[in-house]
């Protein structure tokens, strides 16, 4: 362990200080996005969310490589892409009822799809697997301070709506019948929601993206009595893994984003058993 | 007498399928009724027109003088509490506060967390007030439930099925409470249960796709066969029934 922070101290290494800032402040995001996403049960919407991300990512490469269009880098496609995608999913939820999962398994694999088709059509070759399981240690600048400012809008957002998102989170309904614009404030979470997963796809990749946004709130809910106490517990764990994972990854030359992701889920699959083990020795 | 909700040949399908078809009723102030009838005759189906969930096809539905998504503010709801989620991370007085969501407000203020008390107190349940919600028992879920419902003063309280699952000790202690209610505001209780009718109730609605309203002698075997297709027993002493549905002594 002592060699990693030694690397970190090295100004060589300053991708390693911007890795360690990224997963620090993203873990904001995700510990406030996640427990929503947990509670309101929607981490299969927030799976077709960023499998959605890539088809804006490969339609950026294709403008930007094979068209000639710079200015259209591959995160504002995904970032287009993901809020497209966040009011397509939000609008089926709401409208579809009982056709809801196909639609939104089809959008989940339709996005994918489109973004390999793009990327077939651009000239050049394109290593895929960092945008599939992340690359932490490629961040740059832009990224901490796209980071800040999404941290500041969730934090804001979520300061000032707190008690109309827990009454939409709890009982849609009853909200309603309080006057609450239900349907606008579920379409923003999943937009919301949609740019964290941006955040997190830069981190831990498409496919590993839902493990991050709900393991943490998972394990915080064992011990959580309140919805902000739950928030704080999985910012506080998400910065752990993924820190943790970025050390171990260091060490001993392994892909950070499915060495944090297996953090996670092993220390959930531990502390399910124990729960179940002490809860069968009370009774 | 004054009239709070009044449904006018209200007709209501779900995908071409009828749930309530060419219904008219009239609920006074004060009133305390029981809505009955089978499951999928149309009961929660009912409420949800009256608080202006969902839409009639057909027909007129006034509520307090005014369009049932006007009268929302001075309603106040309790959900069959089989579609909340049980793991959700709150306390009982988070849950409460829901009752005094409004519109136009960032935070509680210090009135909301007093009304939200005072209705905690209502329901008897002041000991929980910051206990985890979902750690309660099933009779209690409901009286926290009846709180969150209270705690807008509404000028009319509607339950969906507040006695299912609970025993009969807790279930004539909520209606004990709702009697105490009932000289402030107009109840409607919806229940699959005709048997439970507590003797609170002054009228029984009785639904399954219209709502039947029965000749004034027989409250007999006939009567519940037509309502339910199939033989009940039912013992019922202090009851009498008139054109404007069933009431008590």
């Amino acid at each position: 362990m002592i060699e990693f922070f030694q690397a970190v101290l090295d100004p060589d290494n300053r991708f390693l200080v911007y890795a360690l800032g990224m997963g620090g402040l993203a873990s904001i995001a995700f510990g406030i996005i996640g427990t929503f996403v947990t509670i309101k049960r929607i981490s299969y919407l927030a799976g077709a969310i960023s499998h959605s991300v890539f088809g804006g990512i490969g339609l950026a490469l294709y403008l930007q490589v094979g068209q000639g269009i710079t200015w259209f880098d591959p995160i504002l496609g995904a970032v287009l892409a993901a809020v497209i995608a966040a009011v397509m999913v939000g609008l089926v939820s709401i409208h579809a009822k009982e056709r809801e999962d196909t639609i939104i398994g089809t959008l989940w694999a339709v996005g994918m799809a489109c973004g390999i088709l793009f990327i077939d059509k651009t000239p050049g070759y394109f290593s895929l697997s960092s945008y599939l399981f992340g690359d932490i240690l490629l961040i740059s600048q832009k990224d901490l301070l796209f980071v800040i400012g999404l941290d500041l809008v969730i934090v804001g957002v979520v300061v000032l709506f707190f008690n109309q998102f827990f009454g939409v989170c709890f009982d849609t309904e009853f909200a309603l019948l309080r006057g609450i614009n239900t349907t606008f404030f579920y379409l923003f979470l999943l937009v919301l929601t949609a740019l964290t997963v941006v955040l997190l796809v830069r981190i831990v990749g498409i496919v590993l993206v839902i493990a991050l946004l709900t393991i943490p709130p998972a394990i915080a809910g064992f011990y959580a009595r309140r919805l902000w106490e739950m928030m704080l517990y999985s910012v506080l764990l998400c910065a752990a893994f993924t820190w943790a994972g970025l050390g171990i990854s260091y060490q001993m030359s392994l892909s950070s984003g499915p060495t944090i992701i297996v953090l996670c889920g092993i220390t959930y699959l531990v502390l399910l058993a124990l729960n179940r083990v002490v809860l069968n020795l009370r009774h | 007498m004054e009239t709070d909700i009044s449904l006018n040949n209200v007709t209501f399908a779900y995908r071409r399928q009828p749930i309530l078809e060419d219904v008219s009723l009239t609920v006074p102030k004060k009133e305390f009724a029981c809505v009955v009838g089978p499951n999928g005759g149309g009961k929660t189906t009912l409420l949800k027109l009256i608080l202006g969930l969902i839409q009639p096809d057909d027909g007129q539905i006034r509520v307090l003088g005014t369009t049932p998504e006007k009268a929302r503010n001075r309603m106040g709801y309790m959900p069959q509490y089989a579609h909340l989620d049980m793991n959700f991370p709150a306390t009982v007085l988070d849950v409460v506060l829901m009752g005094r969501l409004k519109q136009k407000a960032f935070w509680f203020s210090a009135k909301d967390r007093s009304q939200a008390m005072s209705a905690i107190d209502t329901v008897g349940m002041t000991p929980f007030a910051h206990v985890g919600f979902n750690t309660l028992s099933g009779g209690q879920k409901q009286r926290v439930l009846i709180a969150r419902a209270l705690c807008s003063r509404p000028d009319i309280l509607l339950l969906d099925e507040p006695t299912a699952n609970v025993d009969h000790e807790t279930e004539e202690n909520l209606f004990s409470i709702l009697r105490d209610l009932n000289r402030e505001m107009t109840i409607l209780v919806v229940s699959h249960d005709l048997g439970f009718v507590s003797k609170y109730v002054k009228t029984v609605i009785c639904v399954n796709r219209r709502v039947v309203i029965h000749p004034t002698t027989v409250m007999d075997g006939t009567m519940i066969k037509d309502i339910y297709y199939g033989d009940l027993k039912m013992v019922r002493h202090d009851h009498r029934c008139s054109q404007e549905g069933h009431c008590n002594d």
